[in-house]
């Protein structure tokens, strides 16, 4: 995070005009302003990527791989167009490490079943870190189970980083998989992801990076990080839920088993015994999500149009107005603080169950998420139930700071915790 | 003032701050012949109910463990509500409180719990409102799993 000397001067100048792509921010909720501070969870849709799902399905629909007629064609032209569109983005070598699935979560089951099964043994090692989201948690626990592996936890300190002497202490020989988030969900923390794939190849492990929470919000390059294979969801990236991204290198892709079995992953099929077609569409059984990938390909071409450099900017200079703005408030404590920081502030107010406080913000149009965020092991190095956490988007600015600022405000005079500033 | 400020009124009335600030009958019972846990795990809210029960009739109730100020007033007001009835009697108590805060109440006297009924504006939060009431089944038909809402 860049520091600034007047935050505000800066904000004004990073500020996107983009509100007006983004029509459920015209909506009102409770008769108030809508001020979208759940972003984590998923973001709001632009019209470019509203009205491709909708051509998709008035123009070009037809199933893919599989007709002879020209309305096939064009959908099959159009769902592979998408993924060279995803290829370019994460600066993946080829078209074919991208497998389209549902999701983040999808991605890494498939990885966990797929190379997971086929690669473990009892005794070896898989390492995550205590930032994980349930999603890069429970499916290597199911694989320990399966295979007799076991999972190692790295540690985080205070104010929510992995540190990399911690981490490093628990690599080994034995490890064989490090699984770890890009950017956590629940505190911002950013992990120094390019070492950790260093340190991790440097005793022989494959490394699966959870993008959830990146790829909308920074320029991500599979080059530059050097994992083995990288997960997010279109729903966080501005597109339509139900499809997402699993990248994996070539040569770890060539040598997995499929994972679930049916129509255009297989190259021959008989009684006896089928075969199975390369990657990508080994891992893609049945009929795909085709127009979830030709509006994720808009999404993308909104985000480039927009430029990432611009949105890692205007993002920086609001999540540190949003955290002085918090700061200043008595009574609030900040949970994750790492020095390297996403949009996203998780945050306890004394004596007001951030349940309590997402009824109230709610009842003046603040949309935040209250609760554990899927990281339960994480609230509980906390030794926290769960925080209240507002996360950034392109769209937002200083005017729902203010108003999540001032319905904080209202919910401390509600509790008769106000205390003077 | 806004429909919803009213409804935000009606949840959080006073008696609830007061029973969320001061919660009755808060601690635990070494001597308790019943007791369970019960959890929410979306919002991580957590508590125990324990009960001594003598001839059908709860003699004594309280509860420990932490949530947020609808589900800790809705158990501090429980504990008020059942001391000194029969488990028959909480059992349809509960079953007609839940229709209090979820469907068409049946015709009775709720006494205090009828502070409660702000919650029906808010479905996210009934689950809130009667983990207690779960965790209290839970304690009297002597199931010793965690309790939920679902
Ligand atoms: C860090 C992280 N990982 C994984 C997921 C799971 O994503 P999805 O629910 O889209 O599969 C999320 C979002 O919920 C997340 O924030």
């Amino acid at each position: 995070m860049n520091t600034v000397a007047d935050p505000r001067l800066a904000l004004a100048a990073t500020e996107l005009p983009v509100a007006d792509d983004f029509p459920i921010l015209a909506r009102p909720v409770h008769g108030r302003r809508l001020a979208y501070l759940d972003n984590g969870a998923t973001t709001q849709k632009p019209t470019a990527v509203i009205e491709a799902e909708a051509r998709f399905y008035r123009e070009s629909n037809a199933n893919i791989h599989r007709g002879v007629h020209w309305l096939s064609q064009h959908a099959t032209e159009l769902y592979d167009a998408a993924r060279a569109t995803v290829q370019r983005f994460i600066g993946a070598a080829r078209a074919d490490e991208i497998i389209f699935t549902r999701g983040t979560t999808e991605a890494i089951n498939l990885v966990a079943n797929t190379w997971g099964r086929k690669q473990l043994t009892a005794g070896d090692e898989i390492l995550i870190t205590t930032l994980e989201h349930h999603s890069n948690i429970v499916p290597w626990q199911m694989l320990c189970e399966q295979t007799g592996a076991v999972l190692k936890v790295a540690p985080v300190n205070e104010i929510g980083e992995v540190e990399l002497d911690g981490f490093d202490a628990l690599l080994s020989p034995r490890t064989r998989l490090v699984a770890i988030t890009h950017i956590s969900n629940a505190l911002g923390s950013i992990n120094p992801v390019a070492e950790m794939v260093e340190h991790a190849h440097a005793v022989g492990a494959v490394v699966l990076v959870d993008g959830a929470q990146a790829v909308a919000h920074q320029a991500v390059d599979m080059q530059a990080l050097g994992c083995d294979f990288y997960a997010f969801s279109g729903h966080k990236l501005y597109g339509p839920t139900g499809i997402g991204v699993l990248y994996g290198r070539a040569e770890l892709l060539a040598d997995m088993p499929p994972w679930q079995g049916g129509g255009d992953m297989i190259r021959t099929v008989s009684f006896e015994r089928s075969t199975y077609a390369e990657a990508p569409q080994r891992f893609e059984a049945g009929t795909p999500n085709i127009a979830g990938a030709v509006a994720l390909a808009a999404a993308i071409d909104y985000v480039q149009a927009l430029g990432m450099d611009r949105i890692v900017a205007h993002e920086h200079a609001l999540l540190a107005h949003a955290t002085a703005a918090l700061s200043a408030i008595p009574g609030l404590r900040m949970v994750g603080t790492a020095a390297h920081k996403a949009g996203i502030l998780s945050f306890m107010i004394e004596h007001i169950h951030p349940h309590d406080l997402g009824t109230i913000l709610d009842s003046e149009g603040v949309a935040i998420r209250a609760g554990h965020h899927c990281a339960m092991p994480l609230m509980t190095r906390f030794g926290i139930p769960g925080t209240a956490r507002a996360s950034l988007a392109v769209y937002n600015n200083e005017t729902d700071i203010a108003a999540l600022v001032s319905a904080i405000d209202k919910a401390q005079t509600l509790f008769g915790t106000r205390k003077p500033a | 003032m806004s429909a919803m400020d009213g409804n935000l009124r009606e949840l959080y009335q006073e008696v609830i701050f007061d029973h969320n600030r001061q919660p009755r009958n808060f601690h635990d019972m070494p001597e308790a012949d019943h007791h369970a846990d019960g959890h929410n795990p979306l919002c991580g809210d957590q508590l125990t109910v324990y009960l001594r029960i003598n001839n059908d009739v709860i003699e004594d109730v309280s509860f420990v463990g932490h949530g947020c100020a609808i589900s800790t007033a809705s158990a501090s007001l429980m504990t008020e509500a059942v001391k000194g009835k029969t488990v028959a009697e909480v059992e349809a108590l509960f079953k007609d409180f839940h229709a209090l805060l979820t469907d068409t109440p049946p015709e009775r006297d709720f006494g205090k719990l009828a502070v409660l009924t702000g919650v029906r504006e808010f479905p996210a939060r009934v689950k809130c409102a009667t983990l207690a009431w779960h965790t209290l089944h839970n304690a009297l038909i002597g199931d010793h799993t965690p309790a939920h809402t679902e």
